[in-house]
């Protein structure tokens, strides 16, 4: 079973609200949820959409097609209707125009209950009813979904719905043991299971809601949130706060990230640990503000005047935001650099079922020296090392040494130095930081066939969209296999390399016009891409895209 | 406990404003007993702002315009230090002006010395803010055509709860004005008049010495009417010494956590903290 549902209606209209109560009902039932999220730039108005889609399988990604349409406006039938599978739904209020599809008096049930913000909540009841999902299950979810003093409204809402509805189908309840969460609040969970202790960024969607998670949760954690002047501001304090000593981030969406490259190329020569993100939308400038690319991952990897070592990760998926995101705190405080999360709005907005996370896993490694460990009279700073990675002490733990930070080229003190060898010296020891990162860099994930005819190379949020249509293309004919990069910079390439040599096409698929991944591949290795399926729309590619122009490109051979 | 606080050999011009303002700063720490381990000295990029490499204490030497955000940082996560900033005009009310605004909004128990020497030293010689209209600089040669900035009309209009004007030619006021400042529970700013020897032929460390005057001792630092007033005072005579001085809540003490607990750096580190987050999320 496969099934999605598609609610459209204007923003303002509350459909997050029925979305988030009917994907949590499909999730209690046991089922694998995945919700994609279409908004526009509106706080009123305008025409926002979300799809449910649920299964008794795993699921990686959103259908094209749907089986029900639940329309708050006339809006959201003329421009879905045609995503409607044969056989499948529409449910719309009874003063719609439409004739030939379900109409119910849901304005009006809603006035005859004294609250005309229920519609939706009706609706939902009419589809429980429709999909055969248990009663008791929805009914147990309301009560725990809205506050106290709506709970028995929607209760009543829902039973009227539920009642005028006809059962289609019937979905046997299975075990409820996963979480439904999207990527953003992963990546804040991670974060803060991390133990950041310093947040602090200025809102910019769609990295906003890593923001305002971690601030709702502040005072419980102890984490200082911080919404700075702007975002020059944010990557300066925090790199403060990280110099102080404890963990500190702070994120932004491509426009608010380009006004912290100075900071970053700081955090270079400063040598201060520190992890940010970016959550990308489609630029250049403000661009879509509400919708989602990859067209920064270039922009990332280069960002920062100057050459120092950076990582930059790439998050995959809800669970890779969560375990990325710790493991980049401990990469930073390893090499001293700055760890670039790189991650886009699909991934930030999309719920997702999947396994609970375990905080057994994550481990905290600091790489923070004890004064007594320094033998160095007046402590260096940035003393010479074999690693490059110089012994590090916090200000004001230490009880005696000195603590001295620069942006300029400095000695191993830390105090400005201009001679020809200092710098050099120094370049060499920070960038020999990155030579040791490259050996603990993960490879891209590998799914689908031992040795594949067709490679599929993509990284980040794509994960998902490829892994299904490598899945799919596998139950006809085991030709397929896909690597998705995670960690992207340094650039892992052994992986590659060895799929590649087994595979007769190499075709990258990403969401920017320019083929940025390619052209890491052209940089840094001799293997030749066939062909860049791409997408720059601002809508998120899932698998059916894909299938799709993947048999565009393959109708010439037999697949 | 007498603690001696280790200086290096800066690379400032002889004369310059700079070298009294490091040795009144030098006094006001050996004065309060405060270890220098337990200072972090931050500032931006300039002459002034090279304060942390001729001084033995902790020092974050950052980027021109921003060195208040990672004092804010760096005090937030540990309390207990004492956070000092040292930057020029141009780095505070120029570049940085947007931080300093809304760091007086945050009111954080830092220190805040601008050594105002009403030009660009180390870019040598353009108008800075605080550059008088009309002055003839490197860059502007018939005249500065903005209006300059008054930095403690500023700080005060924007509920600054500290504020002080010193000048580099008497390091002992200075210097007691700088203790005042490092003891005052909150954001103290801090504007000294500074002479650059080199740039800045207009004011001179003789056009400064004419025109200061010190605010009388029954002046009353708390009426804020009167701070504004003498504020606007910029001319033939200059007062100095503080302005405005009232008790005000600090940032940190905004944040409970902050206030009553250990600094953040001590936190202890325990994902499994973490784990009844995930609740909300079945
Ligand atoms: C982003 C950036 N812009 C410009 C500069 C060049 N710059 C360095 S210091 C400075 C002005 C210094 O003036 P001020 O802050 O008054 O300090 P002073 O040298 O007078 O003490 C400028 C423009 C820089 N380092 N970084
Ligand atoms: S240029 Fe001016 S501010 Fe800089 S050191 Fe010389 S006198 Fe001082
Ligand atoms: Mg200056």
């Amino acid at each position: 079973m496969d099934y999605s549902i598609l609610i459209g209606g204007a923003a303002g209209q509350g459909i997050e609200t029925v979305v988030e109560l009917l994907e949590k009902i499909i999730k209690r039932a046991g089922f694998n949820v995945f919700t994609y999220k279409d908004y526009m730039s509106m706080v009123r108005g305008g025409h926002n959409f979300m799809q449910i889609r649920f299964s008794d399988d795993e699921i990686y990604t959103y259908n094209s097609k749907v089986d029900i349409i639940f329309a708050m406006t006339q809006e959201t039938i003329s421009k879905h209707h045609d995503k409607l599978k044969s056989g499948g739904i529409i449910i719309c209020d009874e003063s719609f125009e439409e004739n030939d599809f379900i109409k119910l008096p849901l304005q009006k049930l809603a006035k005859d209950l004294g609250n005309t913000k229920v519609v939706g909540t009706i609706g939902v009841g009419f589809i429980i009813k429709y999909l055969g999902i248990s009663y008791d299950i929805a009914a147990n979810t309301i009560k725990t979904f809205f506050k106290d003093e709506n709970i028995d409204v929607n209760l009543e809402a829902f039973k009227i719905g539920y009642n005028i509805g006809e059962n289609k189908y019937q979905l046997q309840s299975l075990e409820d043991d996963k979480i439904l969460i999207n990527g953003n609040q992963a990546l804040a969970l991670g974060a803060i299971a991390a133990g950041v202790k310093f947040y602090c960024g200025y809102p910019m969607t769609p990295s906003t809601s890593v923001m305002s998670y971690i601030s709702r949760h502040a005072n419980e954690m102890g984490i200082v949130v911080d919404q700075v002047e702007d975002e020059v501001a944010a990557l300066n304090m925090a790199l403060g706060a990280s110099f102080a000593g404890v963990r500190a981030m702070t994120g932004s969406s491509g426009g608010g990230f380009a006004l912290m490259v100075e900071a970053l190329s700081l955090a270079g020569i400063m040598e201060i640990p520190i992890v940010l993100f970016n959550a990308q939308r489609p630029g250049p400038a403000t661009g879509l503000s509400t919708r989602s690319e990859q067209g920064d991952l270039r922009f990332v990897i280069h960002a920062g005047h100057g050459e120092f070592p950076k990582m930059v990760i790439a998050l995959r998926s809800p669970e890779d935001a969560f375990y990325q995101t710790a493991r980049a705190f401990n990469l930073a405080d390893k090499y001293q650099i700055p760890v670039v999360l790189l991650t886009d709005e699909y991934l930030a907005d999309y719920d997702m079922t999947i396994k609970p996370f375990d905080f057994t896993k994550i481990t905290i490694e600091r790489y923070i020296s004890n004064e007594n460990e320094i033998e160095d009279e007046r402590y260096k700073r940035y003393k010479y090392t074999e690693s490059g990675i110089s012994p590090r002490l916090v200000p004001g733990i230490a009880n005696e040494k000195l603590v001295l930070v620069d942006s300029h080229e400095h000695n191993e003190y830390g105090n400005i130095d201009e001679s020809i060898e200092t710098r050099v010296n120094m370049m060499k020891k920070r960038m020999k930081k990155l030579d040791n990162l490259r050996t603990e860099i993960q490879e891209p994930d590998y799914i689908g066939a031992e040795n594949p005819e067709y490679l599929l190379v993509g990284f980040g949020s794509t994960y998902g969209a490829i892994k299904e249509a490598v899945l799919r293309l596998n139950l006809t004919s085991e030709k397929f296999g896909a690597l998705i990069f995670g960690d992207i910079y340094p650039f892992p390439v052994e992986r590659l390399n060895y799929y590649s040599n087994k595979a007769k096409k190499i075709i990258v698929v990403e969401q920017n016009y320019l083929s940025q991944l390619k052209s890491l591949i052209d940089e840094y290795t001799d293997i030749k891409v066939d062909k860049s399926i791409l997408k720059y729309d601002g809508r998120a590619i899932n698998s059916d895209d894909i299938i799709q122009e993947l048999n565009k490109f393959l109708s010439n051979y037999t697949i | 406990m007498k603690c001696e606080y280790e200086l290096y050999k800066p690379s400032w011009c002889p004369g310059c404003g700079n070298y009294m303002i490091r040795d009144a700063l030098k006094k006001a720490l050996e004065d309060l007993e405060i270890n220098p381990s337990k200072v972090v000295l931050v500032s931006g990029i300039g002459q002034a702002a090279k304060m942390p490499h001729y001084i033995g204490l902790n020092g974050f030497n950052g980027l021109h315009g921003r060195a208040l955000p990672p004092a804010i940082g760096i005090k937030m996560s540990n309390k207990y230090l004492t956070v000092i900033v040292e930057s020029g005009d141009g780095d505070t009310y120029g570049e940085g002006a947007n931080h300093f605004i809304h760091t007086i909004r945050r009111n954080v128990d830092i220190a805040h010395f601008v050594h105002n020497n009403q030009i660009y030293g180390l870019t040598k010689g353009q108008g800075s803010p605080t550059t008088a209209l009309g002055q003839k600089t490197t860059l502007q040669f018939d005249g500065v055509k903005l209006n300059p900035l008054n930095p403690l009309a500023l700080s005060l209009t924007m509920g600054a709860g500290f504020v002080a004007r010193g000048f580099s030619g008497d390091i002992e006021h200075l210097s007691n004005l700088m203790k005042e400042a490092i003891l005052y529970k909150g954001y103290a700013h801090v504007d000294i008049l500074q002479p650059c020897v080199v740039w800045n032929k207009i004011n001179t460390f003789k056009w400064y010495k004419d025109r200061v005057y010190k605010l009388n001792d029954d002046y009353d630092y708390t009426d804020f009417e009167l701070a504004y007033k003498k504020s606007l005072e910029f001319g033939d005579r200059i007062p100095i010494g503080i302005f405005y001085k009232v008790e005000k809540e600090t940032y940190e003490q905004r944040f409970p956590f902050v206030e009553n607990g250990e600094p953040l750096v001590k936190a202890e580190l325990n994902p499994t903290n973490a784990q009844k987050l995930l609740e909300e999320f079945y």
